[in-house]
């Protein structure tokens, strides 16, 4: 793992002050989908770092490339951490954000996702995008995991640059798979119910 | 200051030299140390025996009362050895975490975050420099004390008289206008509220721990023979010494300066007269409680407690007389205030968490460590332990 992404690591623990809590789950190498809700720029760096090293160095999370993309800083950032940056605007034929996704992991990687698709201002989980059923579809062989994230959205708020250093909670949950003959909205809705259900274990 | 001073000098020297620590200090920092270990062996052998008769529950909590008790000898063994200024700022990394737990246990709005940043970021830093710099240009000693002194016209200026004030006013007026800048007027008042009180308490209130040792300590103990000053300590170099003896016939014919103790021992003995004043009231409200205070706030405070705790820890307050410049029924009047006002704290502390329905600071986000849990007394019972020291046993002239 890079100098940078050890460094953003530890500034991003100290300054999320997050705990991670497994809940019926274990840390393991298997490939899995992290799926989590999101409320702040900080999400996916948090979570990232809260993984044990061995498993971090296994697992990317995935980014808009959008905005990842826009400055060479940013470019570096992303690429420190082994961001996979998937494209929100342009998307083109066998080149859908699934494909890339399940070509970019392989048969090693794992993954973060947030099904939000952005982030989200209110209180209020949004509803899920349909991504994460595909996965599930595409490959049954992943452990889809449910994160529930909280707090982080006070430590970075939207549309806030500067972090105040709150404590936030990390819960990772029972792993899950998509049932067979589960429609997409009720895979779906179950998929958001494990997230929420983490909020108040 | 002092470090910058002395830091070639061997470390024993250094501590003696500066009035830092001395051999009353060494003696109770020992009986801490060792009361310690066998606290720390009972829970850990208890832990290890299934079928003991203690509850489960019972036992938890003292084992992470007991590792607590060891971080704060760490951060108060840290301070003692390596001088005040690190003293301070360990106090205010202690401070910065407690306000941190319970800013986390505040529901805040979006519109609060910029003024939360200035809180965390520029209010607990500037109150943790200004006590850290305290009397240091009354007479300026080191060249960049000298330089800050004459350049800024600060040369005599004590700066307590800013850091007493710096959070209550002008940080309590800044609060409110930041977040009505932010243009969120939804429960403004209880917003305000709510951050002004978390500095107060977290920050403001627990700072006057480490100012007690900037204060020059009067004593209206008889004097000590010769043949006992040298094997206890050595005089402080410094001016401090004759300052006092001018200012002693005006003020106080009676007292005098107090050179045979270290103030760090002074604020060792005022952590563990807390500490312990939690304890005693612990365990006379579980041996005789029945008169529960106010069962919606904390069910298991008993007037009982209050009292028997109060009593006790004056007791033993008084007994321990002899690492401070109390004489010893003052110490015993500064030790009953003090659990009175730590008791006040952990009611205060309880309502608060009531109100937002945690049991522990801890549990709020889980996994932590509840830092507000353990100090909540300390905060409480610093500010007035420090005034009562200053008017009554220092030259603050």
């Amino acid at each position: 793992m890079s100098l940078t992404a050890t460094i953003l690591s530890v500034i991003a623990k100290l300054m999320a002050g997050s705990s991670v809590r497994w809940v019926d789950c274990q840390p393991d190498t298997c490939q899995r989908v992290y799926f989590a809700n999101h409320t702040s720029h900080l999400d996916a760096l948090v979570l990232w770092s809260s993984l044990p090293r061995n498993i971090r160095a296994l697992t990317r999370a995935v980014a808009a490339k959008d905005y990842w993309d826009k400055s060479s800083f940013r470019r570096y950032i992303a690429g420190s951490v082994n961001a996979l940056l998937i494209d929100r605007e342009n998307i083109k034929v066998h080149r859908s954000p699934v494909e890339l996704m399940i070509q970019a992991i392989g048969n090693t990687h794992s993954l973060i996702v947030f099904p939000e698709g952005g982030r989200n201002a209110t209180d209020e989980m949004g509803e899920f995008k349909s991504g994460l059923y595909y996965l599930g579809k595409k490959r049954p062989d992943l452990e889809l995991v449910p994160v529930y994230i909280d707090n982080l959205n006070r430590v970075l708020p939207r549309g806030e640059f500067l972090p105040v250093p709150l404590l936030s909670c990390i819960t990772i949950g029972p792993p899950m798979w998509l049932e067979a003959g589960e429609s997409k909205a009720e895979f779906l809705k179950r998929a958001r119910e494990s997230v929420k259900r983490l909020k108040d274990i | 200051m002092m470090i910058e001073d002395l830091q070639f000098e061997p470390l024993l020297g250094l501590l003696q030299s500066a009035g830092w620590l001395n051999v009353p200090t060494y003696w109770l920092v020992g009986v801490v140390i060792v009361a310690l270990i066998i606290a720390s062996v009972i829970g850990q052998t208890l832990k290890r025996q299934p079928e003991s008769t203690v509850s489960p529950a019972l036992l938890r909590t003292f084992n992470q009362r007991v590792r607590a008790w060891w971080m704060m000898f760490a951060i108060l063994a840290a301070g003692l050895l390596l001088g005040d200024t690190v003293t301070v700022v360990l106090f205010g990394f202690v401070s910065f975490w407690a306000l941190r737990e319970f800013i986390t246990m505040t529901p805040t709005r979006r519109g609060d975050h910029r003024t939360l940043f200035w809180v965390f970021f520029v209010f607990t830093p500037i109150q943790y420099v200004l006590v850290g710099i305290g009397r240091g240009f009354v007479d300026p000693q080191t060249p960049s004390a000298i330089w800050w002194a004459n350049t800024f016209g600060l040369a005599g200026v004590d700066l307590y008289g800013l850091y007493s004030i710096m959070i209550p006013v002008y940080a309590s007026l800044y609060i409110p206008a930041r977040i009505a800048l932010s243009g969120d007027a939804r429960r403004f008042l209880e917003r305000s509220a709510k951050i002004q009180f978390s500095l107060l308490i977290c920050v403001y209130s627990l700072s006057y721990a480490p100012a007690l040792v900037h204060l020059d300590l009067l004593t209206s103990k008889p004097a000590v023979n010769n043949s006992s000053m040298s094997t206890g300590d050595v005089v402080p170099p410094s001016a401090p010494n004759e300052e006092a003896t001018e200012a002693e016939p005006v003020s106080s014919a009676t007292r005098r300066p107090w050179t045979e103790g270290g103030r760090a021992g002074l604020l060792f003995y005022f952590v563990l007269i807390v500490q312990l004043s939690d304890v005693f009231q612990y365990a006379w409200g579980k041996l005789l409680g029945h008169r529960v205070i106010a069962p919606h706030i904390n069910a298991s405070r008993t007037w009982e407690g209050f009292v028997g705790g109060a009593l006790t820890t004056a007791i033993v307050g008084a007994l321990l007389w002899w690492v401070t410049p109390f004489r010893i029924w003052e110490a015993a009047c500064m030790s009953f205030v003090t659990a009175v006002m730590g008791s006040a704290g952990g009611m205060t502390m309880s309502a608060i968490k009531r109100d937002r329905g945690v049991t522990d600071t801890g549990t709020l986000v889980q996994g932590h460590a509840g830092v507000l849990d353990r100090i909540d007394s300390i905060c409480f019972a610093a500010p007035v332990f420090y005034h009562l020291t200053r008017y009554f046993f220092s030259d603050f002239a």
